[in-house]
């Protein structure tokens, strides 16, 4: 087993920031926005660590899909413990569609150059809210799949999995090589500190073309419009319990 | 000689009030008119939904979380940026309208009560974190940014704000307040901490304390109006802009508890490890009913003494260095069941206890409201400061667990009375003078952390004496002529 580990990180607007539509509808407004690594991304990145710190893996690889500013994302993941990075380049028209298809196909063209033992992604992303990129990788990998992960452990070169369900936890053993995906209760990320940024900066970033992996980014899906929720409306007072009666028949919610 | 109440004297006394009464009416009615005559200029400057007269807004705006009751304000504005908060300033001024900033109304003095009415200028809406510069390790923030907000913004930086009141405060409210926390015996409070402030003064006047843009870390350029603003409760000028020093994420975290046989044994070992050079991040205390109470509401077992909850923070290697060194000095002074945790699972856990005590000191007795004291006296005072105070604790019939930033000599009794007993908030409020009196006496400060506010400008008289309060005074009128800068708090003026 190479023992080595894929961990996805995704660059998108903080959690933060209070999210804009843009004028013209077409998208929500990026420019002059702070950005950074997804929080489930974060997640999946510590866990790796994690993993590598009690020895079960020998290394762990931060990859990003998107424009030159998604190296940012891949040196806090580097801050965090990742040994190494890998840029794909993906920009332009093709950045603005890039989805879980294409990212998926991308990974698992990484995973097969890399060897990798295991891919951990976030469960989804707080910007598109997807979750399917995870689950689209193991199956064009044909892999099993953890997903929704709270509790992670490794069993020889099988991985056992606590997931959160609807109902509450189901726990499932799976062979490696394997996709999981974290959740929220996974773990609590840790802080990247001064002194391990300053070791990140001279760990390698690798760049490589979707092309060189021959992964065609064509996007299948055209977003025709973005709007905002709609403002809530002012409430009103009512003097009595048979005036609120009323006024819920008149509107016919009664 | 007795004061006697003779009916002529009775009569007199009522008159005097009638006309006081008369006298604070047509102020009120004369205050009402002014502000239905500036109403339309607020709208102009700051929009028709920065200005709000509605009774439920105007009363979150006059209370904080102290037991002073809430005093509202006539209007509320809601300004985006300086400049309409210069211009609000200016119209106030002209028209003679008290002025009250409010940050996250997160105060424990009731320094946000509108005593004389007036204009409350709520600053969450300038809410930008501005200026970050990572390599000189200072950032410039508005004052609706809070704490947690600023240390989420800059958590990939590897840097923090560490002065922690508890509150996720707004930093300028903090600076006003001249906050401190747990964190203060390595860190230091925000007089430690600020480095410029933009102001905005009563008449509109908009000055940068240090020289706009300005963030050397250290200067001797004339006098410190910095540190003149921080800490002046809004009754100098409004705080618009805060730079502020940052720190580096510590590498590792560890924390600790201890209990000990005695007050003097925990307090004795403080003294000693801040005496062996130890940096440590936080060492609080908490006394035997504070762990009771504790033990109670997070159903922990911890021993029913005197206790220290310890942080250290470093490199994996000097960790364990502090850890060792203090775990010998706990033990030498009769310390027992040391217990300590690496990791932030069982950190959180090991400091449950610790961060739960306000909500474990009010579970004492259900339905009571508590008010937290807030003296600070030189270490060596420190036990014989708690061991009187519990004293009277106990005289007195009061419920006050105590929790401290003991490695400041600052600890908080959580007095916890019962809302509707008047004998027992009266006993509370003569037991806290008590305790005030009893730390000057010891060369200590009537308030540590939390602020004079409404309710301890009297003890802040005995604490600097009349000279000193008399160039406060003077100061004041410089910069507020008019006093209109959130009157009645801080000095004792205007007859309130």
């Amino acid at each position: 087993m190479s023992g080595r580990v894929l961990v996805g990180v995704k660059r998108v607007i903080d959690y933060a920031v209070k999210i804009r539509v843009k004028p013209d509808n077409s998208g929500v407004v990026t420019d002059g926005v702070k950005h950074s690594m997804n929080p489930f991304c974060e997640i999946a990145v510590e866990e790796a660590v994690k993993l590598k710190e009690k020895k079960l893996i020998k290394e762990v690889v931060a990859v990003s899909c998107g424009p030159q500013q998604s190296q940012e994302t891949i040196r806090t993941a580097l801050a965090m413990g990742a040994d190494r990075g890998i840029h794909v380049e993906v920009s332009g028209k093709d950045y603005e569609t890039l989805g879980p298809l294409q990212v998926s196909k991308i990974l698992a063209a990484l995973a097969k150059k890399e060897d990798a033992q295991l891919i951990i992604l976030g469960k989804q992303a707080i910007d598109d809210d997807c979750n399917q990129t995870g689950q689209m990788t193991a199956a064009l990998l044909d892999w099993p799949q953890g997903t929704f992960a709270s509790e992670v452990s490794m069993d020889g070169a099988q991985v056992k999995v606590v997931r959160e369900i609807d109902g509450g936890l189901e726990t499932i053993k799976i062979n490696t090589p394997a996709v999981l995906t974290a959740d929220l209760r996974l773990n609590t990320p840790r802080y990247a500190t001064l002194p391990n940024i300053m070791k990140a900066k001279k760990k390698k970033i690798a760049n490589v073309k979707p092309a060189d992996l021959g992964v065609d980014l064509t996007s299948r899906l055209e977003v025709l419009r973005v709007d905002e929720p709609p403002q809530r409306q002012a409430g009103m007072k009512v003097e009595t319990v048979e005036d609120l009666v009323e006024k819920l028949r008149d509107t016919g919610m009664v | 000689m007795f004061f006697v109440m003779t009916p002529s004297r009775r009569l007199l006394s009522l008159r005097r009030s009638l006309v006081h009464c008369r006298g604070v009416s047509v102020e009120n009615t004369g205050r009402k008119a002014a502000v239905d005559r500036v109403l339309s200029a607020f709208r102009s400057i700051c929009g028709e939904d920065g200005v709000s007269l509605g009774e439920a807004i105007r009363e979150q705006h006059g209370k904080d979380e102290s037991v002073h009751r809430c005093r509202p304000p006539d209007v509320v504005v809601f300004p985006h940026c300086v400049e309409e908060v210069s211009a609000l300033a200016k119209v106030c001024h002209d028209n003679n309208l008290p002025i009250i900033p409010f940050g996250t109304g997160t105060g424990l003095e009731g320094g946000v009560g509108a005593v004389k009415g007036g204009v409350c200028f709520s600053l969450r809406n300038m809410e930008q974190i501005l200026d970050l510069h990572p390599e000189d390790f200072d950032v410039t923030v508005e004052p609706g940014v809070t704490r947690k907000a600023l240390n989420s913004h800059l958590r990939d930086t590897g840097l923090w704000f560490p002065v922690d009141p508890g509150a996720d405060a707004s930093l300028c409210g903090m600076a006003a307040t001249s906050a401190s926390g747990t964190n203060a015996v390595r860190y230091g409070t925000m007089r430690e901490n600020v480095m410029n402030l933009e102001v905005v003064l009563s008449d509109g006047t908009v000055i940068h304390t240090a020289g706009k843009g300005r963030r050397p870390r250290k200067t001797s350029a004339g006098y410190n109006l910095t540190n003149l603003f921080v800490g002046s409760e809004g009754t100098l000028g409004i705080i618009t802009k805060t730079t502020l020093r940052l720190y580096g994420i510590p590498e590792a975290m560890v924390s600790a508890v201890c209990s000990f046989p005695s007050v003097q044994a925990a307090v004795d070992s403080t003294v000693q490890i801040l005496q062996a050079g130890i940096p440590i991040a936080r060492i609080e205390f908490l006394d035997d009913v504070m762990i009771d109470a504790c033990n109670k509401f997070s159903s922990l077992s911890y021993p029913v003494a005197p206790t220290l909850f310890l942080e250290f923070h470093g490199s994996e290697r000097s960790l364990e260095e502090q850890v060792t060194m203090a775990e010998e000095i706990t033990q030498s002074n009769g310390g027992s069941d040391f217990q300590w945790a690496r990791d932030t699972e069982t950190r959180n856990r090991l400091w449950k206890a610790r961060h739960d005590a306000w909500y474990a000191a009010q579970a004492l007795r259900p339905g009571s409201k508590a008010y937290s004291t807030d003296v600070c006296v030189p270490l060596s005072r420190l036990p014989q400061i708690i061991v009187e105070t519990k004293k009277d604790l106990l005289e007195s019939r009061l419920t006050g667990p105590i929790a401290g930033h003991v490695g400041d000599g600052n600890f908080h009794c959580l007095m916890v009375v019962d809302p509707d007993d008047l004998d027992e908030q009266h006993r509370v409020h003569l037991f806290a003078e008590r305790l005030a009196r009893r730390a000057l006496a010891l060369d200590g400060t009537c308030t540590g952390e939390h602020g004079v506010g409404l309710g301890k400008r009297a003890l802040l008289c005995e604490e600097v004496g009349p000279l000193a309060i008399q160039v406060m005074q003077g100061l004041k009128d410089s910069l507020d002529p008019k006093n209109l800068m959130n009157p009645g708090k801080i000095l004792l003026n205007g007859g309130f």
